[in-house]
């Protein structure tokens, strides 16, 4: 059962089904089959939808027969649970929405759905995204197929863990301070968070509005690109969604990396770096000046305080969103609540996990007053330092290399104690998101037995350029076809 | 340091109704939070304009026109109490 008859990526399982080696309800049986004999292991599903996932992949086929179909039409993938699915419950991994079925589609779903893709099922997460290892999920942690005793990273966990292990070939993740990135490096898959406004956020369950990100989770940069086709592009739903114009984010992926400038910032390979994950990245780096590309020593110090700054924008940007779950309208109630004040403080205590609850209480004070100059407003002037920070380098390279994370997986509940050393993990990732920027992370190594990540962060709207970078390095080396070994 | 006080005060500001046994650990999970992010203070950002938004987005404008579709049963039916399309909740007017 560890192993699969059908090609594991979505450009393998694009091109069977376009030659008709296989249809998709064969593929979609098999993955269905993979995730009921893999998953409890695992614990990277909240839901799945095997009865739909049947029924769409019949229609993918009809669609197939009538010659309507796409280079996705017939695939199988997930969606991380923080997507609304029309009729399907979306939970956020929280209690307070266990019982939440939205009324509506995502629009990331709905665009996933016309290219022709067939959801499976909906994946495991920190609730509300509001974690690094995957352990706040109110239905238990997702584990790491490399090591079940390690945390998948977090938030996006649940989808990292089932890619990593191929039970589906593609997932989609949300990143707001690292959430894509540090799982898929945990995991050893690629991951891609997109410029800030190039995928709609419209039916994302919101946890910092001016960060949180969409973006696709797969196994290869080309298969990263093709689905970002389908996601991308301007939602008159969402106002922050960028009105440029769609692109083919594979066309660049042939290209050579002669002439292409990649900075190294000295903060991100100072004497606090794990050795044995410099060395790792070292090799990668040497891969990528063997390509053709040049490297050049950059500096961005004002990324040294990224986490203090993030930690203050996302918890007071959640403080506000999260305000919207009272007990009244959707979500959880508490029971025989005596009075309206009753009713919310009650609802809401039972509704959050001690995490969510945190960052509830941190941007609330962040945002009182007295203390608004001193937290709130410093941290987004930090902000703009570090945004300037970035483009002033960029004016020099044309993308940014480093570390998706200081260590390798950890051990599941070996930091759910200290919040603080927690936030560290996403000491790499946090200042990428406050600029607003692209990055992904793409396998490129082991240590121990558990893969590195390699971050890229390339400029604004300029996605094509990191995943050509990503998909040259993967034709050079095969850390991303490394699968992890799972008990039967 | 945040004090007791000072956490109870937050949480009916958000109202979250916390225990008494709760406060004591919570007020050193967020003061520790705090200590990590006074980190901030070492940088002098006078004269620095706050960014609230990565890409300083200007608001797109739309036509003054309705595009939504009434939706009001499929929204009443993931509320917890309603009655005659009215959400119910607790008296508040004795």
């Amino acid at each position: 059962m560890s192993t699969t008859n059908y090609p594991q990526t979505v450009a393998g399982m694009s091109a069977g089904l376009a030659q008709g080696t296989f249809s998709s309800r064969e593929l979609v049986t098999d993955c269905l089959a993979r995730i009921a004999h893999h998953d409890p292991a695992l614990n990277s599903f909240i839901t799945v939808v095997a009865e739909q996932a049947l029924a769409h992949a019949d229609a993918a086929d009809a669609r197939r027969r009538a010659g309507q179909a796409g280079p996705l039409t017939g695939i199988p993938y997930a969606n991380k649970d923080i997507f609304c699915t029309k009729g399907v419950r979306t939970s956020c991994a929280s209690r307070m929405l266990d019982n939440f079925v939205a009324p509506y589609d995502a629009t990331v779903v709905t665009r996933l759905a016309e290219a022709g893709m067939v959801m499976v099922g909906k994946t495991n997460m920190d609730e509300f995204a509001m974690g690094s290892s995957n352990e706040t999920s109110y239905y238990g942690p997702c584990r790491n197929p490399w090591d079940t005793s390690c945390v998948p990273g977090g938030s996006s966990g649940g989808s990292a863990s089932a890619v990593a292990a191929r039970l589906v070939p593609f997932a989609t993740g949300t990143d707001t301070g690292g959430s894509i990135r540090l799982p898929a490096a945990y995991c050893g898959i690629s991951g891609l968070k997109p410029t800030y406004g190039r995928i709609s956020r419209y039916g994302m369950v919101a946890f910092a509005s001016s960060l949180d990100q969409a973006g696709p989770m797969a196994l290869t940069a080309e298969d990263m690109a093709l689905t970002l086709n389908a996601m991308c592009g301007v939602d008159p739903r969402d106002g922050t969604s960028a009105d440029v114009a769609t692109e083919d984010f594979a066309r660049d992926l042939g290209e050579p990396l002669q002439g292409l400038r990649i900075g190294l910032p000295a903060e991100f390979f100072d004497a606090s770096l794990n050795p044995a994950i410099a060395t790792t990245l070292q090799a990668a780096i040497r891969t990528l000046e063997q390509l053709g590309a040049r490297c050049v020593d950059i500096q961005l110090p004002t990324t040294r305080h990224a986490v203090p700054a993030y930690y203050i924008i996302a918890s007071a940007e959640c403080s506000s969103n999260l305000s919207r779950y009272d007990g009244v309208r959707f979500g959880h109630r508490c029971e025989a609540p005596r009075d309206l004040t009753d009713l919310y403080t009650r609802s809401r205590a039972e509704g959050f996990g001690a995490e969510v609850r945190r960052r509830i209480l941190m941007g609330t004070y962040a945002l009182s007053t007295g203390y608004y100059d001193a937290y709130y407003a410093k941290a987004q002037q930090l902000r703009r330092l570090i945004r300037d920070d970035f483009l002033r380098a960029f004016a020099d390279v044309d993308v940014i290399v480093g570390p998706t994370a200081p260590s390798t997986a950890f051990g599941v509940g070996q930091k759910t104690a200290d919040p603080v050393e927690m936030y560290l993990s996403d000491i790499y990732t946090t200042a990428v998101n406050l600029a607003g920027l692209p990055g992904l992370s793409i396998p490129a190594g082991f240590v121990d037995g558990l893969p590195v990540g390699l971050q890229m962060i390339g400029r604004h709207f300029d996605e094509a350029t990191l995943l050509k970078v990503a998909h040259r390095f993967q034709l050079e080396t095969d850390w991303h076809q490394h699968a992890p070994t799972l008990k039967d | 340091m945040l004090e007791e006080a000072q956490v109870q005060t937050l949480a009916r500001l958000a109202r979250i109704a916390l225990e008494p046994a709760e406060l004591p650990s919570l007020a050193a999970q967020l003061s520790r939070i705090l200590s990590l992010v006074e980190a901030m203070e070492a940088v002098d950002t006078t004269g620095i304009e706050p960014l609230a938004h990565p890409l300083e987005p200007v608001p797109r404008r739309r036509p003054d026109a309705v595009t939504e579709t009434d939706q009001r049963a499929e929204f009443g039916a993931v509320a917890p109490a309603m009655a005659e399309g009215y959400y119910l909740v607790p008296r508040v007017i004795e």
